[in-house]
């Protein structure tokens, strides 16, 4: 493309440029930065959490609020954090990735955006309703989210069905893009990694999102029109709840990590300038990781009891899970075996993902076993286990994505010093905060409750202290991107010496319109 | 990527994944009624219904067959209680719906919480007596000289072996004072 080209059709000036934008890097940023937002947000509400629980008894806050903020958090960081961040990052990068000038149904893609902070302002206002915003746990069981639900739950139940609108909007874009936009050349086999996840991603999301749009439309029936799909009273099963939940709710876990494992199997090739190990593998292990997600949902519910052939089920499909993840976790250590490795933040975020992100594994497969799962169900063993997998999991792989492509989004370096900064915070903040509560569980602390026994006053504070640790390091995060959206040391176009792909081999900044011709095939990186 | 063919094949693709949206939208619904035949065929959930439905509505009646169903009683000596069916046996239809009861008094001075266990010979006999309401299904607390009346509602399925012409329903009534949960029987411990 030519400076001439870019002057014509660049960026509108003003508030209307991001309204009424279509570009797929505009939206990528309003992603990423409403993901931020909402990212703040709901650590905010984890610190009102563990400012309560820094000791026992009731300090701070009453318990039904206590109860809002555990539900408000869960749902602002699923669904406004990690999912928006994803989708972001699909926006940026995976036109660059592919050669294709744009997302395949730009005006969609503006709309399944703006859709979503007035999901979030409806969900969020219900805090300020009469009788307080959702108190019933993000997975909203019924019937304690129908009968015994406060009034605001309607507007809890819409603000669902727009994020789900939103996703599955989301989702048809990144298929119809990665399916018709891929540049000559650029056969599904030489696709990078993030690409392959997200496709996989996109499609468990148009598989489950509309459940989960049908779970509540249940609970709004059920709430407002005398329907009885969650209550016994009526012929209904509370039980039903839990397994249409759970349908969405296992595969939604996938959801939030494959991208991860996209964005890891990226970065670390780049920093042990080595090809990545076992690609086809890779991208078979995703896909049967998809699939087993769809069988295993009851492993959630071993509890509601279940016949022994369903536990026995449910028990070795979700041990099966571990063998694809363990292929990924094998190759990406071995991607970095003998490689020429150096350790710039987004590599240290990357191997600090693949560590904890195992131990998150590790303790989900004790989970699966049935008979100790009746020992560890509800209790803070849970909490620690899906935190692992998903803060150092999920959370660290999208700040590893940002510090990596930060440089090819502004056109400058960021600071390498508050980068590592920031990692190391995070990192002993993270384990501070999630380790302690693996023993909290196995000693039989129950999640979800404002106050505890005295017994586990210790182990407590430390996760306290930890937490706001982790917190308050995320500010580093905000002030190092902005330092490198303002300006720095101009970053070349390639940026990092062993970075492959496509979309090295644009101007950092990447310009406002990119491969409105097809790059040429020979660029296209033999995976 | 070809301009012009592209927007085609993206509202081929967006047409397809709607579809599998409205699929997926409907089959959350489809789950509701799936997850009720689910646990119907497998009998789990503990979910009655289906057939003492059925019996109810007089569906299963089977005219043709006549069986005796004998009543007993037991209790263990130390007890003392008076327990007694208030018929000694019945005529039934197979699918027929029937009621007696047994008469039971505390002729002690304390507060007495009893339990009775149901046991039906022949064996074979047993999966096809269905109990639908049974003083058995709960605790009976006496007050001292208290007499009661304690139902029994029951049918017997017509799916019985055709060899089996009579068979008896026996109750043993168990002192459970000390056991009970029963927050008056809990007051007087």
């Amino acid at each position: 493309m030519s400076a001439a080209h870019d002057h014509h059709h660049g960026p509108a000036k003003g508030l209307s440029r991001w309204l009424y934008t279509t570009n797929h890097k505009d939206i990528g940023s309003l992603y990423l930065w409403f993901s931020f937002a909402m990212f703040l947000l709901g650590g905010t509400f984890a610190l009102v959490i563990r400012a309560e629980l820094f000791q026992p008894g009731l300090q701070f806050v009453e318990p039904n609020f206590f109860n809002q903020m555990t539900t408000m958090h869960g749902l602002v960081m699923v669904f406004g954090a990690v999912m928006p961040a994803f989708v972001g990052l699909a926006n940026w990068m995976i036109p660059l990735m592919i050669g294709a000038p744009d997302m395949a149904l730009p005006r969609m893609n503006n709309w399944s955006f703006w859709i979503l902070p007035f999901a979030f302002a409806l969900m969020v206002s219900t805090m300020f309703m009469e009788g307080g915003g959702p108190n019933f746990g993000w997975t909203f069981y019924a019937p304690l989210s129908t009968t015994y639900a406060p009034p605001s739950t309607t507007f809890f139940i819409f603000a669902v069905h727009i994020m789900g609108a939103s996703s599955i909007m989301g989702s048809i874009n990144v298929i119809a893009t990665i399916l018709n936009m891929r540049a000559p050349g650029m056969t599904l086999m030489k696709m990078p990694l993030f690409v392959w996840t997200w496709l996989i991603t996109a499609y468990l999301l148009i598989a489950v999102m509309p459940v989960l749009a049908g779970v509540v439309t249940m609970m709004l029936f059920d709430i407002h029109f005398g329907t009885s799909f969650f209550n016994a009273a009526g012929g209904g099963d509370p039980v039903l709840f839990q397994h249409l939940f759970w349908f969405f709710g296992h595969p939604e876990v996938y959801i939030m990590i494959l991208p991860a494992f996209g964005v890891v199997s990226a970065i670390i090739p780049t920093f042990a300038r080595k090809r990545l190990f076992g690609y086809d593998s890779m991208v078979y292990a995703t896909a049967s990781i998809a699939f087993l997600s769809f069988i295993v949902w009851a492993h959630h519910m071993f509890t509601v009891g279940m016949p022994l052939a369903g536990q026995l089920f449910f028990m070795y499909a979700t041990m099966l899970i571990a063998v694809p993840t363990g292929v990924k976790v094998f190759n990406w250590v071995a991607t970095m075996f003998r490689g020429a490795m150096t350790f710039e933040t987004p590599m240290l975020f990357a191997i600090a993902f693949v560590v904890l992100f195992t131990m998150g594994g590790f303790t989900g497969v004790m989970l699966a076993i049935t008979p100790v799962d009746f020992q560890y169900h509800d209790t803070y063993f849970v909490v620690a286990h899906f935190h692992y997998v998903l803060v150092p999991g999920a959370v660290f792989s999208i700040m590893a994505a940002t510090y990596y492509w930060l440089p090819k989004w502004t056109g400058y370096m960021y600071d390498e010093t508050l980068g590592k900064l920031h990692f190391w915070l995070s990192f002993i903040g993270v384990n501070l905060l999630f380790f302690p509560q693996h023993f909290l569980g196995l000693a039989g602390m129950p999640r979800r409750i404002p106050d505890y026994a005295l017994q586990f006053a210790n182990f407590n504070w430390i996760s306290s202290v930890g937490g706001f640790l982790f917190g308050f390091s995320q500010l580093i995060l905000l002030f190092v991107v902005i330092k490198c959206v303002k300006g720095g040391k101009k970053a070349t176009d390639q940026v990092w010496e062993g970075a492959q792909g496509l979309e090295w081999t644009v101007p950092s900044p990447a310009p406002y319109h990119t491969f409105e011709t097809p790059p040429d095939p020979k660029l296209i990186h033999a995976q | 990527m070809n301009k012009d063919v592209a927007p085609l094949n993206n509202k081929k693709v967006v047409r397809k994944l709607l579809l599998a949206v409205v699929g997926m939208f409907a089959f959350g619904f489809a789950l509701v009624p799936l997850y009720d035949v689910i646990c119907d065929l497998t009998g789990l959930n503990g979910k009655t219904g289906g057939r003492v439905a059925e019996a109810e509505a007089g569906l299963l009646l089977d005219e043709q067959r006549q069986i005796t169903v004998q009543f007993m009683a037991h209790h263990s000596a130390e007890m003392g209680w008076v327990f007694e069916p208030s018929v000694a046996q019945i005529s039934v239809k197979p699918g027929e719906v029937n009621v007696v009861s047994y008469r039971v008094t505390n002729p002690r001075t304390t507060v007495m919480v009893g339990q009775a266990i149901p046991s039906v010979a022949p064996n074979a006999a047993a999966a096809h007596l269905n109990k639908i309401e049974c003083f058995c299904f709960e605790e009976q607390l006496l007050q001292p000289g208290e007499s009661a009346d304690m139902p029994i509602r029951f049918f017997v399925d017509p799916e019985i072996p055709a060899s089996i012409t009579k068979l008896t329903l026996s109750y043993t009534l168990y002192d459970i004072t000390e056991k009970s949960k029963n927050a008056q029987a809990v007051a007087i411990r």
